[in-house]
């Protein structure tokens, strides 16, 4: 009997699982006793970190995007649909349309995180964002004609997509504007829901002093409520009113409501061991990457670890060995402090973060990474 | 044991900080004014994170409940 493994995200975490089963498998599947399928709605992959840089002219939205086909290994079937249905008792999906539905012995659910902006009104009208590409690019046009007044970037809830991301924002926008001689015409402010300035202490309480030092205006317990696009307000829920020149947002994040349909788990987020990224709700179902509530941060490198253990208790599950690989937390972040420099930081579920000392080998580190991720995406690095 | 009546239960239990104060402030900016929110968190930054938030965003936090391995806060939303 052939063994089903169906794959939904073609996301960091679902490519890289895809091909690390084609390589971990590669005798079973050869002999036809596994199959793989990994299915996106969309045709290409999509690297998000490029979007960071897209604003400041850096890189191009193009330069994060490349074929599903052309990274995935020939081994994996790949299949672009849409997953309507999810059957976690028949072990069956559903697809978009009229196509017929599949069965699986073991899912994996990697469909990562979307953006919901309409949760605050008037921020679909009055915010900029870097979180997309059509954000990342409409964001571009409005920096580089930004040239004086407040610019203020605001995160509006947690989880969001690469939580390093809004500081290294600031950090680069203070340094870009420096560079070009008119930060003395440009104000920054930071907003963030909590009383710090990040949602893990120990990054936040790095952060704080170079964001005085940088004289960039912090406001903590800020949770937006709304923005008024016509006055250039946005009003936070503990009372606060900010004035606004360019608002730069990060906007409300959800996992998919297909999750929450079948029953796996509140917002979009499924519910699972936070060693063995088994859901909870049903069997022979995993989750990883963003989709994974684990408390963890949604960052490619956490889906690119959970992909190696969800690979590791596949494999072992299916050659009907028990499974002993586990996920012990690991993430790794650069955190860029500016056009030039660079922190690096790697943490797990027991050791806290340290931010490494800023450096352009770090920013250059980063860089060269970014450049070398589809690497990651093939499953060989 | 309280006897107050909660309008709705957030059950942060098992989420990392600042999970627990998130989820209570996407349920708060869900409800009415009045209404009462019961937060369920095993995270001990809770303790002070939600009484921190509710003064601060002038919510009033109504009672918490030390249970054995949790706590429950109530906040009213103002």
């Amino acid at each position: 009997m052939t063994e089903h493994v169906v794959i939904v995200g073609g996301g960091t975490g679902g490519t890289v699982l895809a091909n690390d089963l084609a390589d971990r498998l590669g005798a079973e599947l050869d002999a036809g006793d596994v199959r793989v399928t990994l299915v996106n709605d969309n045709p290409d992959h999509v690297y998000k970190p490029v979007w960071l840089y897209v604003p400041f002219g850096q890189r191009e939205p193009g330069d994060g995007r490349r074929r599903l086909g052309e990274l995935v290994d020939d081994a994996v079937d790949l299949r672009v649909d849409r997953v309507t249905d999810i059957d976690t008792a028949s072990q069956r999906l559903r697809f978009h349309g009229a196509a017929s539905p599949i069965e699986y012995d073991y899912l994996v659910l990697a469909t990562g995180s979307t953006l919901e902006p309409e949760q605050i009104p008037g921020l679909a009208e009055g915010g900029h964002d870097y979180y997309s590409e059509s954000g990342a690019t409409a964001l571009r046009d409005e920096l580089l004609e930004f040239t004086e007044g407040e610019l203020v970037l605001s995160v509006m809830g947690t989880p969001h997509m690469c939580p390093a991301a809004p500081l290294e924002f600031v950090f680069m926008a203070d340094d870009w504007f420096r560079e070009r001689g008119l930060r003395e015409d440009v104000d920054i402010t930071y907003t963030y829901p909590i009383q710090r300035v990040h949602g893990n202490p120990h990054i936040a309480e790095w952060a704080r002093p170079t964001m005085e030092e940088r004289d960039i205006q912090v406001e903590t317990f800020f949770n937006a409520e709304s923005i008024d696009p016509e006055t250039e307000t946005i009003t936070s829920m503990e009372g606060t009113e900010l004035d606004y020149d360019l608002l730069v947002a990060i906007p409300p994040h959800g996992g998919i409501d297909l999750i929450e349909e079948t029953g796996l788990g509140d917002d979009g987020w499924v519910d699972v061991d936070k060693h063995t990224l088994e859901a909870e709700a049903a069997e022979n179902v995993y989750a990883l990457g963003d989709t994974a509530d684990t408390g963890v941060p949604n960052a490619g490198s956490v889906a690119h670890y959970q992909a190696g253990v969800v690979g590791q208790r596949l494999a072992s599950e299916i050659r009907g060995r028990p499974a002993t690989a586990t996920y012990d937390g690991k993430t790794l972040c650069f955190i860029e402090t500016g056009m030039d420099a660079a922190s690096f930081v790697e943490f797990d579920y027991e050791s806290p973060p340290s931010p490494a000392p800023p450096s352009e080998k770090l920013h250059w580190s980063k860089l060269a990474y970014n450049e070398s991720y589809w690497l990651t995406a093939r499953g060989l690095l | 044991m309280t006897d107050i009546e909660p309008d709705d239960t957030v059950d942060a239990r098992g989420a990392a900080c600042p999970g627990p104060l998130m989820d209570l402030i996407g349920a708060i900016r869900g409800a009415e004014s009045g209404d009462v929110l019961r937060l369920l968190s095993d995270n001990d930054q809770s303790l002070t994170d939600v009484p921190e938030w509710a003064e601060e965003a002038g919510n009033e936090l109504l009672t918490v409940e030390e249970r054995d391995d949790y706590t429950a806060f109530y906040v009213e939303k103002a």
